[in-house]
């Protein structure tokens, strides 16, 4: 049973870590340090490090909550865990 | 009909809603009055979530804040909504499965100490008494306004309301009011933001359409780049401040959220695990639609700004220009003498000053929209302001009923004067905002935005250790806690107050901001408690069996005591 509860812990912290890179990525990465060179790319009206900085970060973050939602729940299901 | 008649119409309307349900949802017991008896759905809990967050600061400056930052406005945006990313990962359904009533609960049963729950107590008190006097003078500033009463009379008739709702309803009425505030504020929001859109660029979806064009083809964007250039400002879509600042503000607003007691403990109120993930995304959703349009309203609002006044005859210029002239918030002076505004950014030639806080509420009415569209916006920026205070309330009251009173003063007090006491709490809390909010100290300003560099340097690090590091112990949490809130109000007094010997900008340590200081000390917290917990005794036997089986979803069971 505890080595079970720790595989499914580790199987969770690799989701987190994937997850937070994304998040890290799009805001951080995108949005700060690589907006200067991102702007030099037009999507229509919005140069592309601007839109990342006050859009597009946001919607990534909406989107990596939900798909953490879905790998646990499929997770807790795999596991028993989801009484 | 007029614009008064309308707002007090639909400002009584959404007040007697809001009065209405909290009857209807009278708490009955200390479970009920600190997680609303634990059975909130997740999309209830979303919005309500959402109204808590979204304060009289999201609903009314931050528009205006962007419009005259540009970029360097996306501090706000990305860290007012990145926060929620580590909520729903690192934080809520560790806490939710934990399965007690507050933040300090879980300081306090983690770290086996009840040092450390009086240290989180304080540190709860502290950051929520910051950011509440800010909520109450923006109720106030609405009602001035729009309704013509003094500040005073308005910050008062906030305080009745809330103090109606949180005292009756505790969480329970906390919970479904916002959920209506959610309501009625989005709908507040997006209605001008909607009508302007399609006026500036015909597109009746403001995200799409401040990336669109004008009628003579040319990009929004573009165009106020070059408004910007021609009065001397720093360009709209690349700002002013440093890199290195804009990722620290950034990263302490993200942290401060995740940390922010009386955003964590709405986590709390629902059946299970999978419940506070999924209310995490829910609340994310609904904040978003709300700050993915705010900076479009920055584009629009500035730009029409700017196309309205500059270089126009005095004489000629719209109503609303003078309405706002008479409440201080817009000023005018005509340095030169040739009847005509002057913008600039050169302070010795431009003669327009322009309060930011004004942006979301004049918007309407520099877009020409009817009246009933203002009044709505001040019913929103009621709700919103309101809303936060309560939640905040709510914290400071349960932070002296259950973590002082219940959990180290009086341990057998009874649930009935336990209840009797949060509600008095909650009497004492509320005066106490007001007071701040009708004698607003100078700091208030400077410290809510610094309220999340104190939750990040306190909370974020003792409760993310506390689920993630089993070997972490109560002397390392401790001192990180202790150091962290100290080195965050040091750095903050130093340069805010000029406390310490003060400083200007320059003396920044590294260049980095007092908004942006809550990251350094966020990781000397971090680092200083897991040194310290090297060299300590591990925690027993029994805490890392709570550490274990909060990890693991199942058997969530009720919110206890």
């Amino acid at each position: 049973m505890e080595s079970f509860k720790k595989k499914y812990w580790k199987i969770n912290l690799k989701y987190l870590s994937i997850l937070l890179s994304i998040w890290f990525l799009v805001s951080f990465v995108f949005g700060i340090l690589l907006v200067d060179e991102l702007n030099t790319i037009r999507i229509g009206g919005f140069k592309l490090g601007f839109w990342f900085a006050q859009q597009g970060s946001i919607y990534v973050f909406v989107i990596l909550i939900f798909v953490y939602v879905l790998l646990m729940n499929r997770l807790d299901k795999k596991f028993g865990f989801d009484k | 009909m007029d614009l008064q008649f309308w707002t007090w119409i639909i400002v009584g309307i959404t007040f007697a809603i809001y009065i209405g349900i909290a009857i209807w949802t009278r708490a009955g017991s200390t479970k009920e009055f600190y997680v609303a008896g634990g059975g909130v759905s997740p999309l209830a809990n979303g919005l309500a979530t959402a109204a808590d967050w979204m304060s009289a600061a999201s609903f009314l400056s931050m528009a205006g804040i962007i419009s005259f930052s540009g970029y360097d406005g996306s501090v706000y945006l990305m860290g007012w909504t990145g926060g929620y990313v580590l909520l729903a990962l690192l934080l809520a359904p560790y806490l939710r499965k934990f399965g007690k009533f507050t933040v300090p609960d879980f300081i306090g049963d983690r770290y086996y100490s009840n040092i450390a729950r009086s240290v989180a107590v304080f540190c709860a008190l502290l950051v929520s008494f910051t950011y509440v006097a800010g909520q109450m003078r923006g109720v106030g500033l609405v009602f001035s306004r729009f309704l013509e009463v003094d500040i005073n009379t308005g910050v008062i008739i906030g305080m009745i309301i809330v103090l109606f709702y949180a005292v009756l309803g505790g969480m329970k009425g906390i919970t479904y009011t916002q959920v209506a505030q959610y309501c009625v504020l989005i709908f507040a929001y997006m209605v001008p933001a909607i009508f302007i859109s399609i006026q500036m660029t015909g597109n009746p979806i403001p995200q799409l359409g401040f990336g669109g064009m004008d009628e003579n083809g040319v990009y929004l964007l573009d165009k106020l780049d070059g408004l910007h250039r021609d009065l001397g400002f720093a360009s709209y879509t690349s700002g002013g401040k440093s890199t290195l600042d804009i990722f620290f503000i950034t990263a302490a607003l993200m942290l401060g959220t995740a940390g922010l007691p009386h955003v964590i403990v709405r986590f709390f109120t629902v059946k299970k695990v999978s419940d506070a993930r999924k209310s995490a995304g829910w609340a994310l959703l609904f904040i978003a639609i709300l700050y993915t349009t705010a900076p479009a309203i920055a584009v629009f609002s500035r730009t029409n700004l700017i196309e309205t006044v500059s270089n126009k005859e005095i004489d000629k210029l719209p109503d609303w220009f003078k309405n706002w002239e008479k409440t201080g918030l817009i000023s005018l002076e005509d340095k030169n003498a040739d009847g005509k505004v002057q913008y600039f950014s050169d302070t010795s030639k431009n003669e327009l000053t322009v309060d930011k806080d004004i942006m979301v509420l004049a918007n309407p009415e520099i877009a020409n929209l009817p009246n009933w569209v203002i009044a709505l916006v001040a019913a929103g920026g009621l709700a919103a302001a309101l809303s936060t205070a309560a939640g905040l309330l709510l914290v400071i009251s349960s932070s002296v009923s259950h973590d002082l009173i219940k959990k180290m003063i009086n341990p057998k007090i009874s649930e009935k004067n336990e209840l009797i006491a949060a509600r008095l709490s909650a009497v004492v809390a509320v005066c106490v905002a007001g007071y701040f909010g009708i004698n607003p100290p100078d700091f208030v300003a400077a410290t809510v935005a610094l309220a999340f560099g104190l939750a990040a340097a306190s909370f974020f690090p003792a409760i993310v250790l506390g689920i993630f590091d089993k070997r972490m112990n109560k002397e390392g949490a401790i001192v990180g806690m202790v150091f962290g809130i100290l080195f965050m109000l040091f750095y903050m007094m130093k340069f805010k107050f000029d406390w310490f010997g003060g400083g200007t900008e320059k003396d920044w340590w590294f260049g980095i901001s007092p908004e942006g200081f809550g990251t350094v000390a966020m990781f000397a917290n971090f680092i200083t408690s897991i040194v310290i917990s090297k060299f300590t005794p591990p925690p027993p036997i029994k805490v890392q069996k709570i550490v274990e089986n909060i990890r693991i979803p199942s058997d969530a069971g009720n919110a206890t005591h």
